[in-house]
């Protein structure tokens, strides 16, 4: 074959999308193990939540040393605009622009430890010990009423934790998933 | 003088709305009789004076640079910035879009928006992982992503955010870069994400893939595997060079058509689940509370929008005349189908002409001549996309999803998300143009 020719085959190949289906699997194989210290990846139900575990009283110490400097006193806010207070919220029949908080939004209570995991304290993400996550989660879901003072947050208990706006979402594009 | 069709008359001349809005007819090959014509006025006033050289044309200019920037003459022409203090919390730019005209954004422009800053992030280091319902949990390095055939498109990315400002009960005044500027447009280049999730095999009950990136948040979304065989992309050039570290360097996810967040920047890993893991940002920021107090959950698309950038508030109209309207129009559900424009409010309307090639989820530039009589004027634009969704009028998508009970004041603001009604400016008789509900 000319090179002109396969290069006319080559593109033929291309832009039909053909060479799609001929990867050159470059991919590096590497075992779930070797994935650990990444996967904290967790799901409403419960999968993935790592050991360890935290009470509201243990999460109330923690908060004041690590989170209240911006978040306020007891997670109240009003240090700076931008940093949030973490407890209550308006009932979303206040209007579109009601800010969405924990207590009025939230479907799943993993989430909040999700968050706190992942990016808290804004300054050291990652710097907190899993029981210590379990401790701020269990703290500010007490704050909010969710769960009652001295109840132990672990991976059991924080997926049975009920949100109160759980019921009140709509999907639009149902078929897009 | 100008052309004539078979019946004699001049079809460029051909008012097709109200307020002096042409056929678009004579944009395409009729420019001469666009400036001919009687009745459309050029310049006016006094008359040229004689020609001379300028100071550059006499004297040898600069030195050639590796990286060249724009004239120091268009230093006006940057980002705005939400956090211009460096305060300690997240930071945006918005794409100046009432400055910018094509369809393909300048990386320097695009629209960013950083929740814990940009990471510094070394490519020799940087790895892609994914794992979970696989048959094979796989590593990737930009180097390996390179290897494989690349595909070139132009799409969209735009914040779930933009436009926000526009829930405002009163309209609030602020440029096209202000209120849309979390929109932006580029010729991505990447691996499609099929060809990576096959090579992984992917377990056919996994329905959803957790996509995080390597930023201090390890920000991570749900994507749904539907989405990841349909026309998603780990992307690693931007407009032919490398991706921007503000827009994800050096890969990012590409879910062309949904909100801007699930293009997850900076990604580092994809882990297949089969059900979706409700993080921060899809339960919180990037969803919405409508009228009723009900909720939105994984709206994903962003629906058909247009907006016009010339003529747009911080212009002044200088005389009654011949004005080119012009904007872009885009829709995450694919092509532009049409473009209308009115010029009286939206009592009448016209079909704009369309820049081609019109690209499926990507910025389609409109034109539509019209000659401004000097008189007030609303200037509106309104898209409509290929499956037939039409971009709501203000007045319908407020009946739908409601408005702010007291009127915004900073267009930094997010009252909600996913507006995307038509914008409107209002033009005075001296050629002042404010921002208007219509």
């Amino acid at each position: 074959m000319s090179m002109r020719k396969s290069l006319a085959a080559l593109l033929i190949v291309l832009g039909a999308g053909a060479a799609l289906a001929e990867s050159p699997k470059l991919g590096r194989p590497i075992s779930e193990a070797d994935v650990r210290q990444w996967d904290i990846a967790i799901l409403p139900n419960g999968s993935n939540l790592p050991a360890g575990q935290g009470t509201p009283a243990a999460g109330a110490k923690i908060f004041a040393e690590k989170c209240a400097a911006c978040h306020g006193d007891q997670a109240k806010g009003g240090v700076a605009p931008f940093y949030p207070s973490l407890v209550g919220g308006q009932p979303l029949t206040n209007g579109i622009e009601t800010p969405k908080t924990i207590a009025n939004y939230y479907a799943y209570a993993t989430t909040v430890f999700d968050y706190i995991r992942r990016a808290m304290p804004y300054n050291a993400p990652r710097s907190l010990p899993d029981n210590e996550v379990y401790a701020l989660t269990a703290y500010i879901l007490s704050l909010n009423k969710l769960i009652g003072e001295n109840d132990v947050m672990d991976a059991k208990t924080l997926p049975q934790v009920k949100m109160p706006n759980r019921d009140n979402f709509i999907m639009p594009y149902p078929d897009r998933i | 003088m100008s052309k004539s069709d078979r019946r004699g008359r001049t079809p460029s001349l051909d008012a097709v709305a109200g307020n002096g809005l042409i056929n678009r007819r004579a944009l395409l090959g009729q420019g001469i009789a666009l400036a001919g014509a009687a009745g459309i006025t050029g310049a006016t006033g006094a008359a040229a004076e004689p020609l001379k050289d300028e100071s550059w044309g006499l004297e040898f200019g600069q030195n050639t640079p590796a990286l060249q920037v724009p004239s120091r003459f268009e230093k006006d022409v940057t980002r705005a910035l939400s956090n211009s203090k460096g305060e300690f919390r997240n930071s945006h730019a918005r794409t100046p879009h009432h400055l910018l005209n094509g369809t393909i954004t300048p990386n320097a422009l695009h629209f960013s928006i950083n929740h814990a800053g940009i990471p510094d992030i070394d490519p020799a280091k940087h790895k892609l992982v994914i794992h979970g319902m696989v048959k094979q949990p796989l590593e990737f390095t930009l180097e390996t992503l390179s290897r494989y055939p690349l595909v070139t498109r132009p799409y969209f990315v735009e914040c779930a955010g933009n436009s926000a400002p526009m829930f405002s009960n009163e309209p609030l005044q602020a440029p096209a870069g202000l209120l849309h500027g979390l929109v932006s447009n580029s010729e991505w280049t990447g691996v499609p994400l099929s060809v990576l999730l096959d090579e992984a095999g992917i377990d056919p009950n996994a329905k959803w893939l957790v996509a995080e990136g390597g930023d201090a948040h390890f920000l991570d979304r749900s994507i749904p595997v539907k989405k990841a065989y349909d026309d998603a992309m780990v992307a690693i050039y931007q407009n032919g060079e490398r991706l921007m570290p503000g827009n994800g360097y050096p890969m990012r996810l590409l879910v062309p058509g949904y909100q801007g967040n699930m293009n997850v920047k900076f990604l580092r890993r994809l882990k297949a689940v089969d059900e979706p893991a409700y993080t921060y940002f899809e339960t919180k920021n990037y969803s919405q509370v409508l009228p009723g107090g009900k909720t939105w959950r994984f709206h994903f698309l962003m629906e058909v929008k247009s907006f016009i950038t010339s003529p747009s508030l911080g212009n002044h109209l200088k005389e009654p005349g011949f004005y080119a309207i012009s904007g872009v129009a885009y829709s995450g559900n694919g092509r532009i189908a049409k473009v209308l424009v009115s010029a009286d409010g939206g009592k009448s309307w016209g079909e704009a002409a369309l820049q081609g090639p019109v690209s499926p989820k990507a910025f389609t530039r409109f034109v539509m001549p019209w000659r401004w009589d000097g008189q007030p004027a609303v200037i509106l634009s309104r898209a409509w996309d290929e499956t037939g969704a039409a971009q709501p009028l203000r007045a319908e998508f407020v009946a739908q999803r409601g408005q702010t009970k007291t009127p915004v004041t900073t267009p930094l603001a997010f009252p909600n998300q996913h507006y995307n009604s038509v914008t409107a400016w209002g033009i005075d008789g001296k050629g002042e143009i404010k921002h208007v509900y219509a």
